[in-house]
């Protein structure tokens, strides 16, 4: 049986407020699905979720990874499952190096500490993969992502672009090599030239073992990575589900037209159909 | 959250340093308490010259006399009677390590001092409760005259350098615990540079109290001759106890003309140990003094390393690193005195409070009329992981001069959910992640030590926070 990402009538609320009202969708081995969205619709809800954010709270529903129940597992866990998130907005961390947090967050996925019993009150033994090697594996996949080596000695985040900052979340899903992978708003706030590039790098890292989530706003990163189905997300629910041409509906029409198909009140706040200004966040 | 790692959730209070050598059979021990036939004693174990009996006597009457200070942190606690003012295992320091007592030698052992000592430094000293009991300098370095031995050996042999120099940085009459550490003192380290010598690898003292209710009070004097340089690493452990022990340093460093010293202190005392330690240096023209200060552990820390330029051009830089783990008060700085024109310092503090952990940044900037274009820049950053924890930053400025630049910088942060969320999706644990925030924000010191001590510094820090996330 392929691996499976199941959510079934997923309900979340942050304090008091709902956000998602029953989620359901699967994501199979090897496909690529899109989720769409106005702002505000809970996607990134969706994403934390997934990934396990404390601030989240599932009210109810299920989701299974592998046939295990992802809900009771710690953020790290997931990730041990192979199980990863490219965020929206990624955090800064002062002081510590691209390259060392790099080879951290291998070691914690591919090569957690297990010491033996006579280890135990002892230091643990560094168990990780031997630095030479790390650099092979790191100055390989910035090259397969053509970014510049100098980048792995600034420290994470720090002063980075809009672009840059989404080049290192897609230089960690390389390194770390999920198995689902959730790419949320990946293409936002990146110039053509930067998201062609992204895009690129997304793409040379997909694997048919991968199962991908890409949560977007806008159309045009689904010219890069085609997706075999695309749901739209409004109001903390899907509402919509299809193939690859609802995205090339959505751009035509707008969101206003999915809420008068599916008989929803009109949007106020409700700009996605315009295409993102280009070049302004880079 | 759970720790993903069972070994170190067995370690009680994630302080690696915790045991007790059993075998240890004392030389000497001297009843508890404090009396001037105490100090008398001392000095006629250690077979000194009759001034610095004299010496002694005579700070300990002023340690009498003077209250304790109200201010820094709470030290009413502390009874001086109930403390063992010196206890000692062997009568000599030795030049080889098989030549120390097996359960001695087995501490260092655990410690990986020999086997540092081989790889990456120049002279390695180390003391057990109240005396050195190992002294070694590379053969090299002693044929260009460069003096590295305890400070007892150090008065004996040199009595006139000894004699020129002791006291004359922190005199007899200086505050209360600096006074109480020349009526008492015992062991430390003694250096002397000659003019125009370069040490390049590192000298090490490893400090180790072992007796429970004992007192620590080594003194260290460290001669930088004209256009010299040295860099000198303490250590500090003692074992876990229920009744505090008490550390008491004096540090004092002279900085000639163009010399250049390098102070390096990484502590991790356990969490009953009262360290108050006085450390002063003078530099001359062109000098440049350092101390790079990394205080981890202990109930109370009260520490502010002082620098006194001099002469023209010369330049004093603290660095420090306190991490107040819950119920731990660090209260540390540092003082620069400006006293000749054109110097130049920098303070650069950095702070983290776990639990109920209590940081303090305690500093001061003077500079003297007529001292033009002194240049000063105080930067503390504190960092917070808990609700609880707390920090205070005390920055006193006595500027008395006008044609000068100060600077003041001050932040206060706190590990934020998001920044810990976004490290866990990435597999670290819950403690790791937080881990590596602390070492991120500590970087900006801790590259600038030698690269074993970096490394040694990251794994305590980690340590620390395996044994507070739970
Ligand atoms: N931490 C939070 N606290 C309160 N409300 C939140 C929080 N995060 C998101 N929301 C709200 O949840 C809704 C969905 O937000 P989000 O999932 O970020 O949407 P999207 O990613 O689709 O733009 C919005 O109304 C937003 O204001
Ligand atoms: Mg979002």
């Amino acid at each position: 049986m392929s691996e499976q990402l199941e959510i079934r009538d997923l309900e979340v609320s942050i304090g008091s407020k709902k956000i998602l009202k029953g989620v359901s969708l699967t994501v199979n081995q090897g496909e690529v699905h899109a989720l769409m969205g106005p702002n505000g619709s809970g996607k990134t809800s969706l994403a934390y979720t997934l990934m396990g954010h404390p601030d989240y709270h599932v009210d109810a529903g299920s989701v299974t990874w592998k046939g295990e129940n992802l809900l009771k597992l710690t953020p790290d866990k997931r990730a041990r499952l192979r199980v990863f998130l490219a965020f929206q907005y990624p955090s800064v961390i002062p002081g510590v190096t691209v390259a060392s947090f790099l080879r951290n967050i291998y070691n914690a996925v591919h090569h957690p500490q297990q010491p033996s019993p006579e280890e135990a009150g002892k230091m643990p033994r560094y168990t990780g993969i031997p630095l030479a090697k790390f650099r092979k594996l790191l100055a390989d996949k910035m090259a397969l992502l053509k970014m510049d080596p100098a980048f792995a000695s600034r420290y994470v985040n720090e002063g980075f672009s809009g672009g840059e900052k989404k080049r290192l979340e897609m230089l960690q899903m390389a390194i770390l090599d999920p198995q689902m992978a959730i790419l949320d708003e990946t293409d936002s706030g990146l110039d053509i030239d930067a998201l062609r590039n992204v895009a690129e790098g997304i793409n040379a890292t997909l694997s048919p073992e991968m199962g991908v989530l890409m949560i977007t706003h806008y159309q045009r990163m689904l010219n890069y990575v085609t997706p075999q189905f695309v749901h739209v997300l409004l109001d903390g629910r899907i509402v919509m589900s299809g193939g690859e041409e609802l995205s090339h509906q959505l751009e035509a029409n707008g969101y206003d037209w999915v809420r008068q198909q599916v008989g929803l009140p009109e949007g106020v706040t409700d700009q996605a159909a315009e295409p993102e200004p280009v070049g302004q966040h880079a | 959250m759970a720790l993903p790692n069972p070994a170190l959730s067995q370690i009680p209070d994630s302080y690696k340093y915790g045991w007790h050598d059993e075998e240890m059979k004392p030389l000497h021990v001297m009843k508890k308490g404090l009396n001037a036939q105490v100090v008398e004693e001392i000095s006629r174990i250690k077979h000194e010259p009759e001034w610095m009996t004299k010496l002694r006597l005579k700070a300990y009457r002023h340690f009498e006399a003077r209250p304790l200070p109200m201010w820094g942190g709470d030290l009413s606690a502390i009874d001086f009677q109930d403390i063992y003012y010196y206890v000692t295992a062997t009568d000599k320091a030795v030049q080889s390590w098989d030549d120390v007592p097996d359960y001695i030698r087995r501490t260092y052992d655990k410690l990986g001092i020999p086997e540092a000592e081989k790889k990456y430094l120049a002279g390695v000293g180390g003391q057990y409760d109240s005396e050195v009991v190992y002294h070694n300098i590379r053969e090299d370095l002693e044929k260009q005259g460069v003096l590295f031995l305890g400070t007892d050996e150090g008065l004996q042999r040199y009595p006139e350098i000894f004699r020129e120099y002791f006291g004359t940085v922190i005199p007899a009459n200086d505050n209360k615990l600096a006074a109480l550490n020349t009526a008492v003192w015992s062991g430390g380290s003694f250096i002397y540079v000659p003019k125009g010598v370069h040490v390049e690898l590192p000298l090490q003292a490893y400090f180790r109290i072992n007796t429970e209710n004992m007192g620590q009070f080594e003194r260290t004097l460290i001669i930088a001759d004209e256009g010299s340089s040295v860099h000198y690493v303490e250590g500090c452990t003692a074992p876990t106890y229920s009744t505090a022990s008490l550390h008491s340093a004096v540090v004092e460093i002279i900085v000639k003309k163009g010399a250049r010293v390098r102070y390096t202190t990484i502590q991790n005392w356990s969490a009953n140990v009262y360290n108050l330690v006085t450390k002063r240096s003078t530099v001359e023209g062109d000098g440049v003094m350092e101390w790079v200060d990394c205080n981890l552990g202990s109930k109370l820390t009260m520490k502010y390393p002082s620098i006194y330029l001099l002469g023209e051009r010369a330049h004093g830089e603290v660095l420090s690193i306190a991490f107040a783990a819950d119920g731990q008060h660090q209260d540390a700085g540092g003082k620069i005195i400006h006293a000749a024109p054109n110097t130049t310092s920098l303070i650069t503090s950095k702070s983290i409070s776990q639990g109920e952990g209590r940081t303090s940044y305690r500093g001061l900037v003077k500079v003297y009329p007529g001292c033009k274009k002194a240049k000063s820049t105080v930067r503390c950053d504190a960092l917070l992981l808990s609700d609880e924890a707390r920090s205070d930053t005390y920055p006193y400025m006595e500027i008395d001069e006008e044609d000068v630049t100060i600077g003041h910088e001050a932040t206060v942060s706190k590990v934020g959910s998001e920044q810990l969320f976004y490290l866990m999706s990435r597999g670290l644990s819950e403690a790791e992640a937080a881990g590596m925030i602390v070492n991120g924000f500590i970087e900006p010191i801790v590259k600038e030590l030698p690269m074993e001590y970096a490394v040694e510094m990251n794994r305590l820090i980690q340590l620390s926070m395996e044994g507070a996330v739970g």
